[in-house]
This record gives structure tokens, sequence and C-alpha cells, in this order.
């Protein structure tokens, strides 16, 4: 079974790879900033600028693309096992109603609440 | 089985290449547009600040919650997705996740925050059409999709369709604000209901199906979120403490 999810998933990546070759004759994957906001733009007379802090040069794009996705992957990560590791504590000590523990067990917040 | 997705593994990055996606670029917006669009996002911002504020007093889940779904919009939102029914690349905003756990409020506070970030760093987006794009995809979806989950939940539809369909519509009304914000900047004689409708078509076969693969995201965040942390569901008030199960 598990085989045959693999191939399956295989097979679509194996697709997804090919569907470059279909659209080929296209413009090659252009941002939709370009075929639509730019082009429309530029037809009424208004050209894109440089951003402030250009780093839309050579591959500093590329580099910041890829810090922005790691610190973003990082924070995202980090957060999420904030949120995952707090164990809900057992219905029987909180008359029904699912708690933060650290607020059941009167740990102040970070904020200074209880 | 292994080497047969390595291979195809290593092709998909062999054929990545860099791609830009929305948002509307420095310098297309005229100056009265693109302070027009500042003043139309500031009040929403204010309030948002001030939600943000009194939310993390009351419950201490809420700053990592707040921190995980900004990283979220942000990395989505500057993610290009290639369409290969058009042969082009967008992305996703994120901002129909965030409306529904936080608020729409809150909501474009998050939107904001990816969105400058990205003008001031990633050329993505820019500092004079910021106001404009916080309006498209902070205000416009966040509200449009906060509205359609809480009316598909009010009509007893399960969460998971619902957040599907929040984020398909979150999706589509950013793109169709996208394009009223760029036809009324720049379409000088041209008829404005005319110069929309072309960049809205436009839009379609690129946002058609990435709309609904926001609306697939939503709905797999949600019910990720409900099996794992029902609880912050309930304190968010997106679920009823009822619906729990057992």
């Amino acid at each position: 079974m598990k085989s045959r999810k693999g191939q399956a998933f295989g097979l679509i990546l194996l697709l997804i790879n090919c569907l470059p070759l279909v659209a080929a004759a296209q413009e090659k994957w252009a941002g939709v900033d370009e075929t639509v906001v730019g082009k429309y733009a530029k037809e009424h007379g208004r050209e894109k600028r440089d951003s402030f802090i250009n780093t839309d040069q050579g591959d500093l794009l590329l580099f910041v693309f890829l810090l922005a996705g790691v610190l973003g992957g990082f924070t995202a990560g980090y957060s999420w096992c904030l949120l995952i590791n707090k164990k809900p504590v057992p219905k029987d000590q909180t008359g029904g109603a699912i708690v933060d523990p650290l607020q059941a067990s009167g740990k102040k917040s970070p904020d200074g609440n209880s | 089985m292994k080497p047969f997705l390595l291979l195809t593994f290593l092709i998909s990055l062999l054929c990545a290449s860099p791609a830009h996606a929305m948002h509307i670029s420095e310098g297309i917006l005229p100056f009265n547009w693109a302070l027009f669009w500042y003043l139309v996002s500031v009040p929403f911002l204010a309030l948002g600040i001030r939600r943000l504020q009194s939310a993390a007093r009351e419950d201490i889940s809420f700053k990592p919650l707040v921190g995980l779904i900004t990283a979220v919009v942000f990395v989505i939102s500057c993610m290009p997705i290639p369409v290969p029914t058009a042969g082009t690349c967008s992305h996703p905003c994120g901002t129909a996740i965030s409306a529904i756990l936080l608020g729409p409020c809150i909501s474009v506070v998050v939107a904001a925050v990816a969105l400058l970030i990205q003008a001031l760093f990633l050329s993505h987006g820019g500092l004079t059409t910021l106001g404009a794009n916080i309006m498209s995809m902070g205000i416009m979806g966040s509200f449009a999709g906060y509205v359609v989950f809480r009316l598909l939940r009010g009509l007893r539809l399960s969460l998971g369709i619902a957040g599907f369909f929040a984020g398909i519509i979150a999706d589509w009304i950013t793109y169709a604000s996208t394009s009223a914000e760029l036809a009324a900047g720049i379409r000088g004689t041209t008829p404005f209901f005319e110069l929309l409708w072309q960049i809205l078509l436009s839009f379609i076969p690129t946002q058609l199906p990435l709309g609904i693969l926001e609306g697939a995201l939503t709905s797999g965040m949600i019910m990720l979120l409900y099996k794992k942390r029902p609880d912050l569901l309930v304190s968010m008030r997106v679920i009823k403490a009822e619906e729990i199960q057992a």
C-alpha cells in the first residue's frame, strides 16, 4: 500500500515536472505582476520602479528569498511547537472545559497576567 | 521506489527557476491613489493593533499563535507557485486562515507586517503601493474569508468545508480588489469597468486554480489545529466547546 502511494506521489511529481514543457511555448513562468499588473500598467503609461532597497540584482534576490524562507519557517515551526506542546488539562480537573495548563496552574503569563 | 522518488525530486530542483508574483509593484500607482489607499488602510490597522494588544493580555496562547500565523502568511504570500494551466506563477495569500483564527482586524495587521517586510527586502510589492496591497490582501481578503467562514458555519457546514470556501473566496476577492485598484489608478481615459474586466479576465487562468489551492491549504490548517489543539479553536471562538470530540 505504501509503495503504491509512493508510486502515485512520484508519478504526480514527474507529471508536474513535465508540465513546463507544455507551457514552454509561452513566457517562462513569469509572475502575474509582470504578465498582468506590469502589462496593463505599461499599456497605460505607468512603469514599475526599482524598490527603495533594491535586492533584485543578480542572485542577491535568491539569497534574500532563501533567508526569508528560513527565518519564516523557523518562526512558524517554533511557534507551532510552543502551541502544540501545551497539553490540555484533563477534563475532570476543570469541570469539563479544556484550558491552557499555564492558566490552570495559576502561573503568570509573560504579560504579568495569571 | 526510493531512487525513483529521489530522481523526481532532483528533477524538481533542476527545473526550479526564480519567479515573481502578485502585489502591485513599486511606482505603478499614481501618488494620489497611493495616498488614498494608505488613508483607507490606517483605521483598520489601528483597530487591529488595539485588538491585538487586548487579546494578548487575555490569553497567553495568543502570542505564539500570532507568531505562527504571521510567519505562515509571510511565507505563503511570497512563495511563487507555478500554475501549469496558465504557464505563469502567482501565490496564495494566507489571509483566510489568519482571519478565521485571529479575527479580521488582527489579520489586517498580520498581512501589513508581511507586506512591509516583502516591500522592504524582497522587491515584492512596494512602499508606495503598500496601502493598496494592505487594502486588497489584508482588508478585503481577511474580511471576505472571515465572513464566508462564519456564514457557512452558521449554515452548519463542517469546519473543513467552511475553511475551504473561505480560502477560495479570500483569494479571489484579493485579486479582484487588486484589479479594481489597478484599474482605478492607471485607467486614464479608459472606462473603469472596461479596464477592470480586462484585468480580471487576465488574472482568471492563474488565480482560479490557485484559489482552490488556497482553499485546500486553509481547510487543511484548520483541521490540523482541530486535531492537535481543539481547545485553542474554542478560545479563539472558531468552534464551540460542545463541538470538541471526546
